[in-house]
């Protein structure tokens, strides 16, 4: 329907690519001075084709696909180079004429879709706002495509779902809504800004199959940015790997996946294969919660009878994906959610079922990690006093002796003391902050550690870095990890067992490997299959295969 | 904790992650500088306004602190015949019962700032406390003290100040008490309601697993967070603090006779006014500028450090 434009555009100038950037440079004021984030690019987009932008934060992806439509972040400025859209160069158009490109000829789909919508609007009002005010199309007619699209990107009830406010909608279903949005104009070119990463594996791969359906179909041309570079293979035809803002390496999707020709990028794809060895024999048990339920202000029951094990110097990981109760998990052990039923049994004795109620032994003994290291620690702290409050607390340490431990510490977690004991936490960057939360609880010389996510806000090759950090310790320490991630990556890297938990429930409980290997509870199976693999048919392959699945047994997947 | 304090080191740093050069992922350490050369540098770039608010400030304490040094006479002596216009021996007349307006308007500066400052300080100390206390344990005392402020809002500042100055007798120590109770409401919630926001913080989660007390919690976690707000609404709290005792004053209920303040000077020397006369604004004059100048400067502070900066 919408190709019909397209392909005519497309045959009037058939060899003129729909986007080019020449030597961009863009500049973004921090610390009293201009500091260049891109650092002179060059990108050329085709019709109808997918690019893939990927790098770790602060790479200036996000910025480059904000470029793509003349616009700058706030405190961002577009400093030099020229950005050509359709043949017309867009820093030159005035701010109105770039205003009538947007939404209308290149749309934006941002990372967060609940931040992005307006909770006092419905959807279907959402989407036909834009297309009405650029005068693409009457109210009535943008209400009819939105049923279409929404029944294109599989979202339930397509004749119903424009009728619902954001918060009734899940994360996943909002962010399809947002594919719908923005391709309600029919743009020529849609920019994809993480459109993925704040959800879960399973809910991930539904977004990705309905954007590259929608994308195939419309013949749309997208920059899809991301810091995965197994989601980003799905997709593009092209990849860009970007680091501190200049070009690293580009190429051919699967060229570049067979052949990387630079070291950054051969990292960026061994990642997900770190593996923790196997080891033999369990120690004896440290840590044991059994039959525990709980819920939050006795109305919604979040954990149902659930028993876990933890034995010493080994690596529980407790997988689910978010609502399935492996945070709550960790508020009962840690004693800030007394459960209705059971307990926690340490050192084979019950933990009083309140915070309030132990003694200062058994909270040193049991140490948290937290999943946001930014907002884990006081900003207003040095990492000195960070570290060396539970010292003091815990252990009495004062003055020099104190200092000592302190500088101790940090060297185990790979910091230059010298460089680092005098910072504050705004001055270290995510995978610093997450190391100096680990040295926190190591200075409490703890039994067991519970890691909640620590390693799902931080960038790839980080978050590896600090697993191995983690993995080392274990060795030295002797001491034992309660993992809870989403990420089946994770677990395979740090896990010595396994605990699948689902609504409340644990589904099932093992060793990795028997877990990890076939046969699979159903719900297993689903957070397996579900986790991108570094080759472009990956996607293709599972959706063929669960369509297969589901048609020998009607009742199917969950 | 100072920079000699470090022991012997066991063994050599393992300086960064064994890896390729290229991808060291490593940032230059930021420059080091003490509190008092950011101050000053933020100071220069700070706008017209700020500066000239802080220049008056600084007049004012100046003023209020050499008192004694600055005045010809003392402060209730009566010096000369009532009314007398400016000049000659009296710079700026005297009042109605013969006293140096000068002298009175110097030493006015002493005990209004001083009254206020003490009062503000007791309502921060007071509300400060409460607010934090109500953050960090949240739940029924959170309630209760929400409950006993929401009450004591309810009736009208000046009303109950009046009402009970008439009670409990309008001594300094007295008036103080009234005044930073009544006005340590506003304090009590705005530091609860930005208390709230650290309070919901990973890390004040993790001082409580670490079985912090609430001391610790509610001033070495959460206070140093909520600081800059507070402090821009300790600019703020002084200026209404200033502007009530003054009324109470004018009102008779607030500053008693003979000491020199300025709300009572405008009251006494009102009568000037019909004849023409413009001494009776002078004290008015100078709460208004002070007022004026704390406003400058909090503004400024508050466009600091609420993160609202001009788009480049």
């Amino acid at each position: 329907m919408s190709t019909e434009r397209e392909t005519d555009m497309a045959a009037s100038a058939p060899a003129e690519p729909l986007l080019t950037m020449r030597g961009l440079r863009i500049e973004g004021f921090a610390d009293e001075a201009w500091h260049e984030i891109v650092k002179g690019l060059d990108l050329t987009l085709h019709r109808g084709e997918v690019l893939g932008l990927i790098g770790e934060s602060g790479a200036g992806k996000s910025t480059v696909g904000l470029a793509a439509m003349g616009y700058a972040r706030p405190g961002c400025r577009i400093s030099g180079g020229e950005i050509v859209f359709d043949g017309q160069d867009i820093m030159a158009l005035s701010e109105a004429g770039r205003r009538r490109l947007r939404g209308v000829r290149v749309a934006y789909v941002a990372q967060s879709a609940a931040a992005s919508f307006n909770p006092a609007h419905r959807l279907i009002d959402q989407y036909a706002e834009a297309a009405v005010a650029h005068g693409v199309m009457s109210e009535a007619e943008a209400r009819r495509e939105a049923v279409e699209l929404y029944g294109k990107l599989n979202l339930p009830d397509p004749e119903t779902f424009g009728r619902r406010y954001p918060h009734q909608v899940s994360g996943g279903q909002l962010q399809r809504a947002m594919v719908a949005m923005a391709m309600a104009c029919r743009p020529d070119l849609i920019v994809f800004d993480e459109p993925t990463t704040a959800l879960d594996v399973t809910t991930q791969i539904e977004v990705l199959a309905a954007i590259k359906d929608v994308v195939r179909e419309f013949d749309t041309a997208a920059l899809y940015i991301t810091h995965d570079l197994a989601v980003v293979s799905q997709l593009a035809d092209r990849i860009m790997v970007l680091r501190y803002g200049e070009l690293v390496e580009e190429g051919e999707t699967r060229a570049l996946l067979e052949h990387p020709r630079r070291e950054y990028t051969r990292r960026l794809l061994a990642v997900r294969t770190l593996r923790k060895e196997e080891e033999t024999g369990a120690g004896n048990v440290l840590l044991r919660v059994h039959d525990v339920s709980a819920s939050y202000a006795g109305l919604v029951t979040v954990l149902d009878n659930v028993t876990v094990q933890v034995p010493r110097g080994r690596t529980v990981a407790v997988v689910g994906e978010s609502g399935s109760g492996k945070s709550t998990l960790a508020r009962v052990i840690t004693g800030l959610l007394p459960p209705l039923s059971g307990g926690v049994m340490f050192h084979d004795e019950p933990l009083p079922p309140a915070l309030a109620n132990r003694d200062r032994q058994a909270l040193r003994r049991l140490q948290m990690i937290y999943q946001m290291p930014d907002t884990a620690l006081n900003p207003r702290q040095r990492v000195r006093d960070i570290i060396g409050r539970p010292l003091e607390f815990y252990l009495g340490l004062r003055g020099a002796e104190r200092e000592r431990r302190v500088r101790e510490l940090l060297q185990m977690i790979e910091l230059d003391p010298d460089a680092f004991a005098d910072r504050y936490p705004g001055e270290l960057s995510g995978g610093q902050k997450q190391r100096i939360c680990i040295a926190r609880a190591l200075a409490a010389e703890p039994d067991l550690i519970i890691c909640d996510e620590v390693t799902s806000a931080l960038d790839q090759l980080v978050a590896e870095e600090i697993l191995k950090l983690l993995l080392r310790l274990q060795k030295e320490l002797q001491v034992s990890y309660l993992f809870i991630t989403h990420d089946i990556a994770t677990v395979r890297a740090i896990a010595d067992d396994i605990v699948v938990m689902h609504n409340g429930r644990v589904v099932e409980q093992g060793t990795k490997a028997e877990i990890l290997s076939p046969p699979h509870h159903d719900y297993t199976e689903l957070l397996l299959s579900s986790v991108p693999e570094m080759d472009p048919d990956w996607l293709d392959g599972v959706l063929a295969e669960r369509e297969t699945l589901e048609e020998e047994s009607p009742a199917g997947a969950p | 904790m100072s920079d000699d304090a470090t022991g012997p080191v066991p063994h050599a740093p393992e300086r960064g992650i064994p890896e390729d050069e290229e991808l060291i992922i490593e940032q230059a350490p930021p420059e080091r500088r003490s509190r008092w050369a950011v101050m000053g540098r933020e100071f220069l770039r700070a706008p017209w306004t700020a500066k000239i608010g802080l220049a008056v400030i600084l007049v004012y304490v100046f003023v209020a602190l050499f008192a004694p040094l600055l005045t010809p006479y003392g402060e209730s002596e009566i010096v000369g015949m009532e009314f007398e216009p400016w000049g000659g021996a009296f710079m700026l007349g005297t009042d109605n019962l013969g006293r140096d307006m000068f002298t009175r308007l110097i030493y006015g500066a002493r005990n209004t700032i001083g009254i206020a400052f003490m009062t503000t300080c007791l309502a921060f100390l007071i509300g400060g406390a409460a607010g934090l206390m109500a953050a960090a344990v949240a739940g029924w005392v959170d309630q209760a003290l929400a409950r006993i402020v929401d009450v004591l809002m309810a009736i009208p500042q000046l009303i109950f100040a009046l009402l009970l100055l008439t009670i409990f007798g309008t001594s300094i120590p007295v008036l103080i008490i009234v005044i930073a109770v009544l006005d340590s409401t506003r304090v009590f919630r705005l530091a609860r309601a930005v208390g709230m926001n650290v309070a919901v913080m990973d890390f004040v989660e993790a001082a409580r697993l670490r079985g912090e007390g609430l001391g610790w919690i509610m001033g070495r976690e959460i206070l140093p967070n909520i600081l800059p707000p507070l402090v821009a609404e300790f600019g703020l709290r002084f200026c209404f603090v200033f502007l009530l005792i003054s009324a109470l004053s004018f009102l008779g209920l607030g500053i008693q006779p003979p000491t020199a303040d300025w709300g009572s000077m405008v009251r006494d020397n009102a009568t000037l006014i019909t004849y023409g006369d413009i001494t009776p604004l002078l004290p008015a004059g100078a709460i208004a500028l002070l007022t004026v100048a704390v406003n400058f400067v909090v503004d400024w502070f508050l466009h600091k450090t609420s993160g609202l900066r001009d788009e480049h």
